[in-house]
């Protein structure tokens, strides 16, 4: 049996070694945008919870800055309760958005304030409406933006790129254009953006927001923790998730070794031993 | 081999036994009375996961099916709906695709085990070939699954592949026409997403059926064993339960280990993060990569500069490999005792994995010759290397029965 799985530890660390080695290689040629710099976060590993304090600053500063320009159409204010507002905070919370609804019995579409079952509505009616707004440029949904900025690597954990650490990057990453880069028409420089032209000007400048819990609102904290709630956004599931793979992984093991001794009791009789 | 006959004794099964035999079937095929060689190891753990693969796929798919919408302008949404709203729905996704990575990983190993034992050797050909006719029909499964959450990369891949048949416009009549067909109208639009989502459900059912065959075929010979000598006498085996079912237990524990370590602690580590932006046709992702299980092939493709033949040359690759059985003109099955196959095997497997990591890449650079030694090598090992070795090597001796190469293990 231990031979056995010395075996076939073996091949597969020989596969994983082919695989890495192949794919270092990869990576020499990669693109010139640096890897953005890795930050704590309190949500990530095993066992990894969101920092709340984090998340309701972070949402602060989505509803105070990004919300402007970018949409979050996929979370409802509902899950707002997951930030560790109460009921009355978040339907407190809902009620600051005035919401379209209808039509009514006369027909007719109307506002309303929002309520935890509405969607947090969006700063443009359409794409063009944003477009116009925006120089041209469409400012991204948000939703999912940590999820789909996120760059993870099975075979080189350390080359992983987490979403929210690439935000952080993003944020803070403004800068002069070097000498001699050509920079379009109401682009700004991001030593992180790919290709490092961005329509989106720097949106976070010192004490842009007021924090409730007298945190200094540093481009860097603010940074961190509208990445946090971002990345809630993204994957809201996230504790549930972690929880339940330890009892799944928990069980699992458990019953593997059941099973193995009860496999090795079978076969004691064929193998003699 | 067979050992022993289902006598019921429960008078209800007996009324039953005598109307519907399903009590002698399942004795016979998974029961007491189906006799396996005493020596297979771990190895052939792997057609029972793959087993287990397809069921929690169809399962945890049609659970997905309840609440997703087939339409381009909510298919995104209803995805992200199963992952927030849905009780559990993230984990019925996650299950499912990661599920689709597993089930390769397990086929993959599965193929890859019965090469080196030679398990596709007479006088098992059918079992083998129906086991690609498998593969084939996992490798349009997965394929059309990837498109349905409607991202970025399931409308590009699927732009990509799709349009790989229109190589195929030399043909008379209707070669314009293919691609236009498979799409359902003039780009990957929404017909293409109904399509695709239909067959996405039919296939499974029918990658079922062939599991049927393929099993109804392996009873025939039964299974092959690490030394790939025939079952000879009841030395040789024991019954398949509880022996077999208790070690397929066993191994489904511990994979399922693997699989939830993904599920539930990197979820998307195997997918593509720009699948989690909505499908653009005005927008073309940076670089287009299909799933990992492709990514061989892919490289083949790419590898030969001629579009048609790049496409001829993918579908070789697979085609190839049913006719492994007759390329093969070795008396003896298992590479354990073919020293120079087995070199070529695992210098085969290598290759395998290089040609996945350069699908990874763009093609440029050196990646270029690479995929295009790697593929030199892929074709070379089915149409020199194993036909030539298999004819002139000199074989290790063979023990003279199963049993005695069990005796022979267990004095070390």
């Amino acid at each position: 049996m231990i031979q056995k799985i010395k075996k076939i530890s073996l091949t597969m660390f020989a596969a994983a070694g082919v695989l890495v080695g192949a794919s270092n290689i990869a990576v020499a040629a990669g693109g010139d945008v640096p890897q953005p710099p890795k930050n704590d976060w309190a949500h990530v590993g095993p066992f990894g919870k969101f920092d709340k304090a984090a998340l309701q600053r972070g949402f602060q500063v989505y509803k105070e800055v990004c919300a402007s320009c970018h949409s979050l159409d996929l979370v409802a204010m509902r899950t707002l309760s997951d930030l560790g507002y109460n009921e009355d905070e978040v339907k407190a919370i809902a009620k600051e958005y005035d919401v379209m609804d209808g039509p009514n019995d006369d027909g007719e579409m109307f506002s309303r304030p929002g309520r935890p079952s509405d969607y947090f509505p969006a700063p443009f009616a359409n794409d063009q409406e944003a477009r116009a707004a925006n120089g041209g440029a469409l400012p991204p949904d948000l939703s999912l933006i940590a999820k789909a900025r996120e760059h993870l690597s099975l075979f080189r954990p350390w080359k992983s790129q987490y979403g929210e650490d690439y935000l952080v990057a993003l944020l803070t990453g403004y800068d002069d254009a070097p000498e001699g880069f050509e920079l379009g028409e109401g682009m700004s420089y991001n030593t992180y953006f790919a290709g490092h032209q961005i329509a989106m000007a720097a949106p976070l400048s010192e004490d842009q927001v007021e924090y409730a819990d007298g945190t200094p609102a540093t481009v860097k904290q603010m940074s961190k923790d509208v990445a946090t709630f971002l990345y809630w956004a993204s994957e809201p599931k996230m504790e549930a998730r972690k929880e339940l793979g330890f009892k799944v992984l928990a069980f699992l093991l458990i019953l593997s070794i059941l099973l193995y001794f009860t496999n090795k009791k079978i076969w004691a009789d064929v193998k003699g031993k | 081999m067979h050992l022993s006959s289902y006598e019921p004794k429960n008078p209800v099964m007996k009324w039953v036994e005598a109307r519907l035999p399903i009590g002698s079937l399942i004795y016979g095929s998974l029961g007491p009375g189906y006799g396996a060689p005493k020596n297979l190891n771990y190895w052939w753990n792997f057609g029972s996961l793959a087993g287990l693969m397809l069921v929690i796929q169809i399962i945890t798919g049609i659970v997905l099916v309840m609440h997703y919408t087939p339409d381009v302008t909510l298919a995104f949404a209803s995805v992200e709906h199963i992952m927030r709203d849905v009780n559990h729905g993230w984990m019925i996704r996650y299950l499912h695709a990661n599920g689709a990575s597993m089930f390769f990983i397990v086929v993959y190993i599965h193929i890859l085990r019965g090469m080196y034992y030679g398990s596709y050797k007479a006088p098992r050909e059918m079992i083998w070939m129906l086991g690609l006719v498998i593969y084939l029909l996992m490798m349009a499964t997965g394929f059309m699954g990837y498109v349905l959450p409607w991202g970025q990369m399931s409308f590009w891949g699927a732009t990509v592949i799709t349009n790989l048949f229109s190589a195929f416009d030399f043909i008379p009549v209707i070669g314009d026409d293919i691609v236009t067909f498979l799409w359902g109208g003039f780009s990957v639009d929404n017909p293409t997403l109904k399509k695709f989502f239909s067959l996405h459900y039919l296939l499974p059912f029918v990658i079922a059926g062939v599991v049927i065959l393929h099993i109804w075929a392996l009873h025939i010979p039964g299974s092959n064993n690490p030394t790939g000598l025939d079952m000879k006498t009841k030395q040789d085996v024991v019954p398949f339960h509880p022996y077999y079912t208790v070690k397929d237990l066993f191994g489904i524990a511990v994979f399922l280990l693997f699989y939830c370590t993904f599920v539930f602690y990197m979820p998307n580590i195997l997918g593509h993060p720009d699948n989690y932006i909505e499908a653009n046709p005005m927008v073309t992702p940076a670089h287009i990569v299909p799933e990992w299980y492709y990514l061989p092939f892919y490289a083949i493709l790419r590898a030969i500069p001629n579009k048609l033949l790049g496409v001829v040359a993918m579908f070789a690759a697979i085609l190839i490999v049913f006719f492994l059985p007759w390329l093969d003109g070795s008396k003896v099955r298992s590479a354990a005792f073919r020293p120079l196959t087995k070199q070529f095997f695992w210098i085969f497997v290598i290759n395998a994995l290089i040609l996945g990591v350069c699908g990874s890449q763009p093609a440029e650079g050196f990646w270029v010759p690479l995929s295009q030694i790697c593929t030199a090598y892929y074709f070379a090992y089915f149409l020199l290397i194993i036909p030539i070795v298999s004819r002139i090597e000199t074989p290790k001796p063979l023990p003279t029965s199963i049993a005695e190469a069990v005796l022979a293990k267990k004095k070390g």
